[in-house]
């Protein structure tokens, strides 16, 4: 009796297109690619209807972190630009009588997001890198005055934003949903002293109404 | 034919010498592996959802400006207290009693539109849109400023501002145990 042969496939399959379409999104991922910026602030963002788009450069974001057990509020403080990093840094620097090494510097200029009182600057911008989130990061210091931590390093990176691009930074404030009013205030008193009376609250959509 | 002959000879007898086809079939395993790899990689880093935002703007507080004066009755004074409560009044403080209130589409919505309905009808135009000023207490949360405004835009009140709470406000929240 004669085996019936089965006749036997190739396995390899014509993966051109695979391919294609692999790289394709591979470019469009890279392009778009903004990384993710660890938030050490954890606010969480109320809901709103409103869907304004917070601008991608050019802005400050204030974030007011959730509560402590202690009772403080951390205050947190981001804004675009290396270079604006690295003049305000050096302007702070003199106001609070610190000196910083270029490393620290340096250091600095890469660091998106901070929330350290000045006297703590040092410690902060010489922990290693890989320590950096586990830093207590307690919270810029601010109170309705205007001469406090936070209304300084807002108004340094305000000037040295103007001086080396000649614009005006878009305020954003991001706040943790659970954090009391006082705090809020506290934020838009040190703006309003600044004269400045606009700005975004970043807010997650609101998902459709609950009948 | 233009072609020199490197072959050792005898052998080809006028025939043309063919050199062989490589198949021009590369193995793209390995490239599909490592494109999906970076695909993956990128997907997880990204930030897609831009973060959306609300804009508020605060009066100009440094500039006296002449203000005119506007009815008392066109305006809703809304206070925002603890437990995402709140309450509100029409009018002049201690005049009429304020109402409890939550947030949401059956508390302060509704009572946003009924008032504005009201002061439309009872004023005339075109300075009848009505005013409402939120306070919010020491014990309101971020959140509940949020939802205020946010009810304000769903609403589409012309005019409203974020005003210090005066002591007698607080001591209606505190009647009331919102404070």
């Amino acid at each position: 009796m004669p085996r019936v042969k089965v006749a036997r496939k190739s396995t390899a399959i014509d993966m051109t297109a695979m391919c294609d379409v692999a790289f394709l999104l591979l470019t469009f991922f890279i392009l778009t690619a903004k990384p993710k910026i660890d938030d050490p602030s954890k606010a969480e963002v109320p809901a709103s209807i409103k869907e304004i788009q917070v601008p991608d450069e050019n802005v400050m974001t204030i974030a007011i972190g959730k509560q402590t057990a202690n009772k403080t509020n951390p205050l947190f403080l981001s804004f675009s630009g290396t270079d604006v990093r690295t003049e305000t840094l050096k302007a702070m620097g003199e106001i609070y009588k610190v000196s910083f090494t270029p490393a620290e510097i340096n250091r600095f200029s890469n660091t998106e997001l901070f929330g350290v009182p000045m006297n703590q600057m040092k410690n902060f911008l010489s922990t290693p890198t890989n320590d950096v989130a586990k830093f207590p990061q307690s919270g810029i210091p601010a109170d309705t005055t205007n001469n406090n931590e936070l209304f300084n390093w807002i108004i340094n990176a305000r000037k040295a934003q103007v001086g080396l691009h000649g614009k005006i930074y878009a305020i954003a404030i991001k706040g943790d949903r659970l954090q009391e009013y006082p705090v809020v205030n506290t934020v838009i008193s040190v703006l309003e002293h600044q004269k400045q009376f606009k700005f975004d609250l970043i807010t997650t959509l609101r998902k459709a109404a609950k009948k | 034919m233009a072609e020199l002959d490197t072959s050792g000879g005898g052998k080809h007898k006028g025939g043309k010498i063919r050199s062989k086809k490589a198949s021009t079939r590369v193995d793209l395993t390995a490239m599909v592996d490592l494109a999906f790899l970076l695909i993956t990689f990128f997907m997880f880093t990204t930030t897609l959802n831009k973060p959306k935002a609300m804009d508020l703007t605060m009066p100009d507080n440094s500039v006296k400006t002449s203000q005119l004066p506007v009815a008392a009755s066109r305006t809703m004074t809304i206070m925002l207290g603890s437990h995402n409560k709140l309450m509100w009044y029409m009018g002049e403080p201690g005049k009429t009693p304020p109402t409890v209130d939550s947030y949401g589409p059956n508390g302060l919505r509704k009572a946003l539109i009924e008032n504005g309905n009201q002061v439309a009808s009872t004023h005339a135009a075109p300075d009848n849109f009505m005013i409402v000023l939120i306070k919010p207490s020491d014990k309101s949360t971020y959140e509940n400023l949020v939802s205020a405004l946010d009810e304000m835009n769903i609403t589409a009140m012309k005019s409203y501002a974020i005003v210090k709470i005066t002591p007698l406000e607080e001591g209606a929240l505190k009647a009331q145990g919102l404070l």
